[in-house]
């Protein structure tokens, strides 16, 4: 009897609904006290008591509210989204509480107590995070050990870089063809000339000062444009019916999957150069660019793969009994609807080539990871771990989260169009 | 006919150029490779082989399961780190599987709140390289923590300090026979679901079968500590001074921080990739299998476990296994923050000090591919025998 009348529901909404909102409130009040304004409105009770007090008058609190078809709009929505079982308004509890409670530390660390200004450690004088530290080296994570004076060369070609993928955007289908030619083919050779020197007027930087964020980003452009059609032609090589090209493509592609990075840039190192003749020598970026874009464009093989499977048989018949020989076909034919269909995976495979490349640290290069190393190993900034992975995991989630979403939305229009 | 054998003729020999071409291409650049190879290793006074696994190691590894000082051969140094690889992807493997599986769930939860704060789990973890979480966890989260002195203490059992954490070593007698009763109880455990199956096939009878294995997994083990002689107990680790300032713990287990980042890091990162797995999975059996297994009659929890998990289970395993290799091949990773794997303790400080890099970096990658090769070999077995059967 005494059960039934203590169910919610409906006829006695006007008993419930005030109560448990008073349940619920206080308990909120109790946790938001206690975090922001440090005192404890349950101190007199024990401890443990008193610590879990928010809990229980929430979910009390919840239980009284949680009344089927109120009515009320704004009820039925709180309790199908977050109230729906008990063991719901606990999870939503639980996760609440610590959400206020994690988020106040969190606040002082990043912004509140934080010191920005200064140009030393000693400035850092809060309890908070000191972003003094990324501000003073921000020029060399960005850049590396490149000198600050033809730093320019460096922005300048990204500048060009990213113009001409914007131009290439705009301009006429016509011209968009060249263009595209021009980026993959000369572009690259302006941009490394640029960025290396040595002639026309240009002072020589070695690969070795490179570094930072820009190495990172040359390092994913490069091993983005060669690994892909690399990657066609393995998928190719894969699914052909010559025995000997379909056995090599596999046995490639099989020994870069089967082996993590870390193996292949350690043989890039100090294994590949045994392989050369004696006193040939091989500059040690382009030596780690050949093996991340080697070992990208076996993963991408698998991806392209996928697509050539996924299409069916009448595509490739079709396109024979018009007379087309084999290239003709894939080129003009099979490829183009293949690619169409592994979009999201492309997109994955680069995502996890820019994830990759902070693996560098092994072979001595510094992107903006291991620069962060360097500088935290500086006697002069000791201590400093934790804001330079913050800063550096922020700056990377940024570019992959960024790059996530769009192959979503990629996807999404996609696959609305079929 | 004449016509038609010379057409033939022709594709044959149009197939022969192409392939002739690039296996020749080939062989001639691993032979161009192997000479100077050749040369540059005469240049050096070293010669192609194997057998500098045998010579003494004479370097020290900081965390080994098995026996290990510099008087140790290279080839156990190789073992030890072999070892090393494989403890932490299975710590990794096991905890990415449940924090996966939590997370997977918890997107697919009715609940607003759990179902996104699982999402931003996953697209915050997924999104930050490895390398950088496993940095974050070594360099700066678990420096944080305090010296051995005022250690973090759980009820005096455990201790989590700067130096690693400290757990209570297990000190088993007859711990063979221990084993062997867990052996004998999931023997007994399997013949009983035969016989349930049977039953169930032949009498429609149903057993409480999932009661009746636990029965068993407890009862025997325990058993064999009544009646067998086996006995279990704990060595606490104790505080204990080495000099004025310098504390440490006796007596336990010390698991070293670089095996806790790296445990962390590994399975925080790989469980985003699972969970998406599992959340495909769930979603990928039909509204329709679910309806029509509550409109035959059976429970929620039948229905789970007898009509969407088997379906589940076929769409979540293949990719998750792809991960465990994924996990596996990114414990190399290890080489980063000094935690003492098969990379660091042989393509590392084994190679620097003999020189040979040609046989030392095959001999790792040889180890990594057939780990690859095998588990691939096993899934396209699984897959055949998880397919559909269509007639």
């Amino acid at each position: 009897m005494i059960l039934t009348y203590l169910k919610p529901t409906k006829d006695k909404i006007n008993t419930f609904l005030p109560l448990g909102s008073i349940f619920v409130i206080f308990a909120f009040l109790d946790i938001l006290a206690n975090t922001f304004l440090n005192r404890n409105i349950t101190g007199f009770l024990p401890q443990t008591l008193s610590f879990l007090i928010p809990l229980l008058f929430g979910f009390v609190g919840f239980y009284l509210i949680r009344i089927e078809f109120s009515g009320i709009r704004f009820l039925d929505k709180l309790n199908k989204n977050i109230n729906s079982s008990n063991f719901n308004a606990f999870l939503t509890l639980l996760i609440l509480f610590i959400i206020i409670k994690a988020i106040s530390p969190l606040m002082n660390w990043l912004i509140l107590e934080a010191n920005f200004v200064g140009s030393t450690k000693d400035d850092c004088t809060g309890n908070g995070a000191c972003w003094v530290f990324i501000k003073v080296w921000f020029n060399r994570l960005m850049y590396g050990l490149y000198p600050d004076v033809e730093q320019w060369r460096v922005n300048s070609a990204f500048i060009l870089l990213f113009a001409l993928v914007g131009i290439a955007f705009f301009v006429p289908q016509k011209i968009k063809k060249y263009f595209i030619i021009f980026l993959l083919f000369v572009y690259p050779f302006i941009g490394i000339k640029l960025l290396s020197g040595g002639s026309f007027g240009l002072v020589y930087v070695e690969t070795a000062a490179w570094g930072g964020l820009s190495l990172t980003f040359i390092i994913s452009a490069f091993a983005i444009l060669f690994c892909f059609p690399i990657g066609v032609f393995l998928a190719l090589g894969r699914r052909s019916s010559l025995p000997a090209i379909r056995y090599i493509s596999i046995g490639f592609i099989e020994l870069w999957r089967g082996v993590p990075l870390i193996t292949v840039l350690f043989m890039a190192a100090v294994m590949f150069p045994m392989f050369l003749p004696d006193g040939t020598f091989i500059d040690k970026l382009i030596r780690v660019l050949i093996a991340i874009t080697l070992f990208e464009a076996a993963y991408m093989a698998e991806v392209v793969r996928g697509g050539l499977q996924a299409l069916p048989k009448g595509q490739y018949e079709a396109a024979k009994s018009l007379g087309m020989g084999y290239w003709r076909m894939n080129i003009l034919i099979i490829l183009p609807q293949a690619l169409k269909l592994v979009i999201p995976g492309i997109a994955n495979t680069l995502l996890a080539l820019v994830k990759d490349t902070p693996l560098i640290f092994v072979v001595g290069l510094m992107e903006l990871a291991g620069m962060i190393g360097l500088a935290k190993t500086n006697p002069k900034w000791l201590g400093m771990a934790m804001e330079g992975y913050v800063f550096a995991g922020l700056v990377f989630w940024i570019i992959c989260y960024a790059m996530s979403r769009y192959s979503q939305n990629l996807e999404k229009k996609l696959s609305t169009e079929r | 006919m004449n016509l038609k054998k010379l057409n033939i003729e022709n594709k044959k020999i149009r197939d022969f150029i192409p392939q002739a071409l690039t296996v020749l291409a080939l062989i001639s650049v691993i032979f161009y490779f192997a000479t100077n190879a050749q040369i540059n290793m005469g240049n050096r006074g070293i010669s192609f082989g194997f057998g500098f696994l045998s010579q003494e190691a004479s370097f020290d590894i900081a965390f080994s399961l098995i026996e290990f000082d510099g008087s140790y051969s290279y080839g156990r140094a190789f073992l030890v780190g072999l070892l090393n690889t494989i403890l932490v992807s299975i710590i990794g493997i096991f905890l990415a599987t449940i924090l996966g599986v939590i997370v997977g769930v918890a997107r697919l939860s009715s609940n607003y709140l759990i179902a996104k704060t699982a999402e931003w789990y996953v697209e915050i973890f997924r999104n930050i390289p490895l390398i950088l979480q496993i940095f974050f966890w070594y360099f700066a989260a678990l420096r944080a923590l305090p010296p051995p002195e005022n250690a973090i203490n759980f009820y005096d059992i455990s201790f989590l300090t700067i130096k690693g954490w400290y757990i209570p070593k297990f000190v088993w007698i007859n711990f063979d026979i221990f084993c062997y009763s867990l052996i004998l109880a999931f023997i007994s455990i399997y013949f009983l679901n035969r016989f349930a199956k049977k039953q169930r096939e032949e009498f429609g009878k149903i057993l409480p079968t999932v009661t009746l294995s636990l029965g068993i997994l407890i009862s025997i083990p325990l058993l064999s500590f009544l009646l067998l002689g086996v006995s279990l107990s704990f060595n606490y680790p104790e505080l204990k001074q080495l000099s004025e300032t310098s504390y440490t713990y006796d007596n336990g287990v010390s698991i070293i921080p670089e095996l806790i980042a790296l445990a962390l890091a590994l399975s925080m990162y790989t469980a985003t990739f699972i969970a998406e797995n599992v959340r495909a999975g769930v979603m990928g059996v039909g509204k329709g299998q679910k309806e029509a297994a509550a409109s035959i009659g059976l429970n929620k929890g039948q229905i789970l476990r007898l009509v969407v998990m088997p379906q589940a289970l076929r769409i979540i395993i293949p990719p998750t296994t792809n991960q465990y290799l994924n996990l596996t091949k990114n414990s190399s990773l290890a080489a980063a923050i000094a935690y003492p794997d098969m990379v660091l303790v042989f393509a590392k400080t084994a190679l620097m000090q003999t020189g040979r890099a040609i046989e030392i970096i095959s001999i790792t990658m040889l180890t990594y591919l057939s780990l690859s090769i095998s588990i691939s070999i096993f899934m396209n077995w699984y897959n055949k025998k998880m397919a559909i059967k269509e007639k």
